[in-house]
């Protein structure tokens, strides 16, 4: 049976188990477009196509699957490449399609072409400019298995107009097999027993979850592990869910923002675990110091991850979820290991541990009437049970959300991580919405970052996404103020905002609900009402405006130098 | 250190500018680059010679290997191996030097490939430092253009 270019596409597409996409539609690729519509798949129309991107990873996050977004030729694909390249600094599974100039005007600077392949290059796990109607059907499973094995990543594939109209016999799927590709799931065994014989001689153990942690589902693996031998925990920002952010042996996020005593435990640590991590510069800080005293276990499917930043002693290349069951499965062999007698063992290391959480906990300075921020997300938390699932967008929001909303589960803290975009958190609420129906959804924003992708409240509208937005209104753009206050004589180049719109005015423009809260008495009953509403929402929390986010490590510093307030 | 890298990589297009895209956003130097398919068709070999301390050469042999389309990486240098490259060099070769520069060639086995009045224009092959010893001979004699095909390498076989 023949099939034109676009049916064989959403026939993969099923086949894949997409049932929400996120696109925007363009000249060269109205055919798929249309042939969706008569497909049993949801073909979201977000706004801008950038949105669509963080749509389909946020969906994808939550949903432990492929995000997959649709996009025209041109500025459809140009409009991508931020969301692209976030997906890709923080490994989500993603597949993008754009449409493409017929093949036969390709490099003619066609009216909407653009070398979507070149501009990308560097930032897909791969990507395919499809020339053959032929191939298409396989060139998308590739692009799909590619995207969700070993370290997932997003993967775009280039489709120009003739190869979707023209038709061919469509290719029956066939367990893939690719010559070039084949990631490292299991673990060297010689390498698990001396990673565990370390492990059991070390007095200052800390465990480094990161989000290979979340992308492996590994999380009970991981807690299964700390908990069998009494090991601390910190995450990164993109591991925070892979270990329960509540539970004792938690110490939460470490790094730039992270807390006292996380950055305190890793400086003094005689053993790091890294996890599924990257030693990234805003998790190391000054890299010679950075965990000076330990030997380092480093855990990840990425052999380029390994020694990248820090010389590893002992490297292991897996999928953490296959490693940390070998762990696991070691220790429970071994006759004379005692999970109790361990636990004792490092008794001292975790009094070290709680004596520093004791003197800097995390907190902040009550200042009467004023809202501060920190104090918003301590309730969101508290009147969503730490059951909500929070986007952020970047700066001040992100870190005082990830500081201050303890997560106890995976795939509920969606933020972009690596690449740090604003107007991430928004349109990713609206994917994790349409991923997950029944959940509370809140984007945890500033002022500034929301005006980046706020043109979405359609979208959330159209498609009756409920997600809630607490805006933590400075009027500034509020990390880098900081920046500027601290570093730069509270010169604040750029960073006032001075015009900004009404925020509650304008949701109730797009027929959305607008709340304020300009007192720290009506943060409660604001957060409640919207948690109330079966509407968009809007929340401007009017905050104290020069409010900072500490425990703060300045760029290029050791973790230990954190300024504290 | 110089470390001459050999990669076998799917022969499609494209993936050229994977590999050198690669050099140039992580800020890996290449020194030289040579690339050609092999005896199947769909497989090109491509050898590249570049500087750096060995922490570097590793990441650089890793990223290559996560390229999708590379097949094979292997860091020949760091075993026996040969090297040869080759080049055409453009000598000024007027009645008083027509002589001295021939001899010069013959002693490195090179050829005379084109002639005119006032210049030669010939062909050398050898590892790096051959190439480098004629280019410092014949430069004050004057080498009006050069080209050069980049390193190709091989590692030596097992001897037993």
């Amino acid at each position: 049976m023949k099939l034109t270019g676009a049916e064989t596409i959403v026939k993969c597409l099923e086949e894949q188990g997409v049932e929400v996409m996120f696109g925007f539609p363009g000249g060269v690729i109205i055919d798929l477009f249309d042939e969706l519509e008569k497909s049993s798949i949801t073909n979201v129309l977000v706004r801008h196509e950038q949105a669509a991107v963080h749509a389909a990873d946020a969906y994808g996050r939550v949903k432990g699957e492929v995000g997959v977004a649709l996009v025209t030729s041109g500025p459809g694909a140009t409009n991508t490449v931020t969301g692209i390249a976030s997906a890709y600094m923080d490994s989500i599974p993603m597949v993008v399609l754009t449409g493409q100039v017929p093949t036969a005007l390709i490099g003619n600077d066609a009216f909407q072409e653009v070398d979507i392949i070149g501009i990308t290059r560097p930032c897909t796990k791969h990507n395919y400019l499809v020339k053959d109607v032929n191939d298409l059907a396989d060139t998308i499973r590739e692009a799909f298995h590619i995207a969700r094995t070993g370290r997932p990543g997003p993967v775009l594939v280039d489709l120009p107009k003739d190869v979707v109209m023209s038709k061919a016999k469509f290719v029956e799927p066939k367990p893939i097999r690719m010559q070039t590709y084949r990631p490292t799931y299991e673990p060297h065994p010689g390498q698990i027993a001396k990673a565990c014989k370390e492990i059991l001689k070390a007095e200052k153990p800390v465990i480094y979850a990161g989000g290979g942690v979340i992308a492996s589902n590994s999380n009970e693996e991981l807690t299964e592990l700390a908990t069998k031998l009494g090991i601390p925990v910190t995450m990164t920002l993109m591991g925070l869910g892979g270990f329960p952010g509540t539970h004792a042996l938690s110490m939460g996020m470490l790094g730039m923002h992270g807390t006292y005593f996380a950055n305190m435990a890793v400086s003094k640590c005689d053993l790091l675990i890294a996890i599924g991590a990257r030693f990234d510069d805003r998790v190391t800080g000054k890299l010679e110091e950075f965990a000076p005293y330990a030997k380092i276990i480093h855990i990840d499917i990425d052999p380029t991850s390994i020694s990248k930043n820090v010389k590893v002693d002992i490297p292991i290349v897996a999928d953490c979820k296959y490693a940390l069951t070998a762990m696991n499965r070691w220790f429970d062999v071994q006759d004379d290991f005692n999970g109790k007698a361990h636990e004792e063992k490092l008794g001292p290391w975790l009094d070290d541990i709680n004596d520093w959480k004791r003197r800097h906990p995390l907190g902040y300075v009550e200042e009467g009437d004023i809202i501060k921020p920190q104090f918003v997300v301590q309730k969101l938390h508290e009147l969503t049970k730490g059951e909500a699932i929070i986007s952020t967008e970047v700066g001040q929001n992100q870190m005082w959300a990830a500081q201050f909303y303890h997560f106890n589960k995976p795939r509920h803290f969606l933020t972009s991580g690596g690449l740090g975009v604003m107007g991430y958190g928004f349109p990713a609420a609206i994917g994790a919405q349409m991923a997950a129906p029944d959940k509370i959804v809140i984007d945890v924003a500033g002022d500034g970052s929301i005006q980046m992708n706020i043109q979405e409240l359609a979208t959330a509208r159209q498609y009756k996404c409920p997600v809630k937005v607490a805006i933590l209104n400075n009027s500034y753009l509020g990390m880098v103020r900081q920046w500027q206050e601290l570093f730069y004589d509270k010169r604040y180049a750029g960073t006032n905002l001075e015009v900004s719109p009404d925020f509650v005015a304008l949701a109730q423009a797009y027929g959305a609900v607008g709340l304020r809260a300009s007192k720290v008495s009506e943060v409660v009953p604001v957060i409640k009402e919207a948690l109330a509403t079966d509407n968009t929402v809007f929340m401007d929390f009017v905050i104290a405006r020069e409010e900072g986010v500490y425990p703060m490590v300045p760029a290029g510093k050791a973790t230990t130098e954190m300024l504290l307030a | 250190m110089k470390h001459t890298i050999s990669v076998l990589l799917q022969n499609k297009p494209g993936v050229l500018s994977r590999v050198t895209g690669l050099f140039s956003g992580r800020g890996f130097n290449i020194e030289s680059l040579s690339v050609a398919e092999t005896l199947d068709s769909s497989v090109s070999c491509l050898t590249l010679v570049t500087r750096g301390p060995d922490p570097i050469i590793e990441q650089i042999t890793k990223q290559l290997h996560k390229l999708i389309d590379v097949i094979k990486v292997v860091d020949i240098s760091e075993s026996d191996y040969v090297e040869r490259e080759m080049v055409l060099l453009r000598v000024k070769a007027e009645a008083n030097t027509r002589a001295e520069v021939l001899r010069i060639i013959d002693i490195f086995r090179g050829k005379v490939v084109d002639v005119s009045p006032k210049s030669y224009a010939v062909e050398i092959t050898g590892p790096q430092s051959k190439i480098k010893a004629v280019i410092d001979i014949l430069k004050p004699i004057g080498i009006q253009e050069i080209v050069r095909t980049g390193t190709i390498a091989m590692a030596r076989a097992k001897k037993f």
